[in-house]
């Protein structure tokens, strides 16, 4: 495995890109390969979801691509520090709601005076007027996962990385917040890079879906979704192309049971 | 406000279903009545300790020996003529002014400790396990060597404080930090606190319940200690503080200023409690959450 940790060519046309991307870790069990040679381009503006069964190395690949861990071989470049949110809300429990936006701003170095009035509209813009003051455990988890949001755009990245933010609300939930991350990346204009285990998720919200194996992580297919936003989940062309994925995912599932 | 119907523009409709989900999922957070809180908190340790005053009442003259059980009265006697004298709060404030700033000297010396214990992997290997097995031996054992060392004075004193509530304190705050989930350290890590600033907006505000508990243990700690002090290494010198009025009431065989001596150095301690390291951990314990009403 040729390892080529190039820096990014000057003036990256994507917000993020992976060029031959493979990681392993050394476990008890000997050397696993985890992810083998991933490349995936997202351009500007674009919503990439990253499909796959567990095993698939999703998460392991999103912070690969935060940061969070550096690949074995290949090379990952994105514009600027990429946010990124997790299927647990995260947030500090010792903050409020409006505070732990405040703390994402100071960080990215955004002066006090400009705070709060940044907070509120970042409230504002995920439908939590009200929620400044409140306290983490005073919110629903869809309330949180909101806020959770609001944070991560409150570092004004061009990339947000999520991984299966909405994966632990209940659908109804679940359902609401498809319509609202849909709303917000066509407001802000953001690359998302979205993964998850759910299918028709995927197809609900995503431009591509990037469908990955397990055992190791590889590339098994991509699909271009042109269904027209707004969608929704039980909307025929998304059920349709749904089932065709599943199938392709059913299938390479069932690789691993036949040696 | 909140309506909930169904409509075909799934865009302008999320906002409406939102805040109904909203409505219906956030539960109402209110608090018990200063009323409930008096009849459940208030009321159980009173009774409590009228039926002790009455155990107390019945056993005396069965006893019938002052010298060994005083009579209730005989000790309300001996802290009437203490407080009528103006003694009885230069003793509280001998002891309690020592106490409180031997432990703000442990505070500065184990936080900065437990700081280093928990993110030095040398430092803990090095002394970890040495400042857990301190907090298992009797700060009394200190009294000896520390008059030899210090003399009989103050100074001696605040060494004892310090050598039995700094380990509690600098491994309240280890603890804190070793349970700092980490996904707070990703998610901070993500926004850019990384070093220092992470420390400081990320691990030592998320190490604070088990930091606190460490500062409730360490008082404890801190006064036994200075009791221990007081009561082996009296001297006149050093002014009378409540372990002092212990051993002065042992020798002059006074059994009600001895029992008025104990009474004091437990509801000083319970006092200091109560009054400042109880409403500090509810109150970082409740604004996380982490409060659980019955």
């Amino acid at each position: 495995m040729a390892t080529t940790l190039a820096k990014a060519d000057a003036g990256v046309e994507s917000a993020a890109r992976l060029e031959h991307v493979s990681k392993s870790f050394t476990g008890p069990g000997g050397r696993q390969l985890v992810l083998d040679d991933i490349s995936i381009d997202v351009a500007p503006g674009e919503f990439v979801t990253l499909l796959g069964a567990s095993g698939c190395g999703k998460s392991t690949l999103l912070n690969l691509v935060a940061g969070l861990d550096r690949p074995t071989a290949g090379s990952i470049s994105t514009d600027g520090r990429p946010a990124l949110m997790f299927q647990e809300h995260a947030l500090f429990p010792w903050l409020t709601a409006g505070k732990n936006i405040e703390l994402a701003l100071k960080l990215r170095g955004v002066p006090k005076s400009d705070r709060r009035g940044k907070a509120e509209e970042l409230l504002e813009l995920v439908r939590l007027r009200g929620a400044y003051g409140k306290r983490v455990h005073e919110l629903s988890g869809g309330m949180r996962q909101r806020v959770a949001l609001a944070r991560a755009l409150a570092q004004e990245s061009n990339l947000l990385l999520m991984d299966e933010p909405f994966a632990a609300l209940d659908a109804i939930t679940r359902d609401v917040l498809h319509d609202e991350l849909t709303r917000i990346w066509q407001e802000t204009g953001l690359s998302v890079l979205f993964v998850t285990h759910n299918v028709r998720e995927a197809v609900r919200l995503a431009q591509r879906v990037v469908l990955l194996s397990s055992r190791p992580g590889r590339i098994a297919r991509e699909w271009t979704v042109d269904i027209p936003q707004p969608r929704r989940i039980e909307d025929a062309p998304v059920a349709e192309l749904s089932v065709e994925i599943t199938e392709v995912l059913r299938g390479e599932i069932r690789r691993h049971g036949q040696h | 406000m909140a309506s909930t119907e169904t409509t075909q523009a799934p865009a302008e409709d999320a906002g409406s279903v939102e805040a109904g989900l909203d409505a219906l999922e956030t539960g109402a957070t209110g608090r018990p009545s200063l009323r409930q809180t008096l009849t459940g908190k208030v009321l159980p340790p009173v009774i409590a300790v009228a039926v002790v005053l009455v155990a107390w009442t019945l056993l005396y003259p069965v006893v019938d020996d002052p010298t060994k059980l005083p009579s209730p009265a005989a000790v309300g006697d001996a802290f009437r003529e203490a407080w009528l004298k103006g003694d009885l709060l230069g003793y509280i404030w001998t002891s309690v002014s020592r106490g409180l700033l031997g432990f703000a000297f442990a505070l500065l010396i184990g936080t900065p400790l437990g700081l280093l214990v928990a993110r030095v992997r040398f430092v803990r290997a090095a002394i970890g396990p040495i400042l857990s097995g301190l907090q298992s031996l009797p700060s009394v054992a200190w009294v000896p060597p520390a008059v030899i060392w210090l003399g009989l004075d103050n100074s001696m004193m605040y060494a004892v404080i310090l050598l039995g509530a700094v380990p509690s304190i600098a491994n309240g705050l280890v603890s804190g930090v070793d349970q700092v989930p980490p996904l707070f350290l990703r998610a901070g890590r993500t926004m850019g606190a990384t070093g220092v600033r992470g420390v400081w907006h990320v691990t030592l505000p998320a190490a604070l319940p088990g930091y606190v508990a460490g500062l409730k243990q360490g008082w404890a700690f801190s006064w036994r200690s200075l009791m221990a002090a007081e009561i082996i290494a009296s001297f006149p010198d050093l002014g009378v503080g409540l372990g002092q009025l212990l051993e002065n009431a042992r020798t002059a065989s006074d059994m009600a200023m001895v029992f008025e001596a104990i009474l004091l150095i437990l509801f000083v301690g319970i006092a200091i409690d109560l009054l400042i390291f109880s409403p500090l951990e509810r109150w970082v314990l409740r604004s996380r959450g982490l409060l659980v009403k019955g």
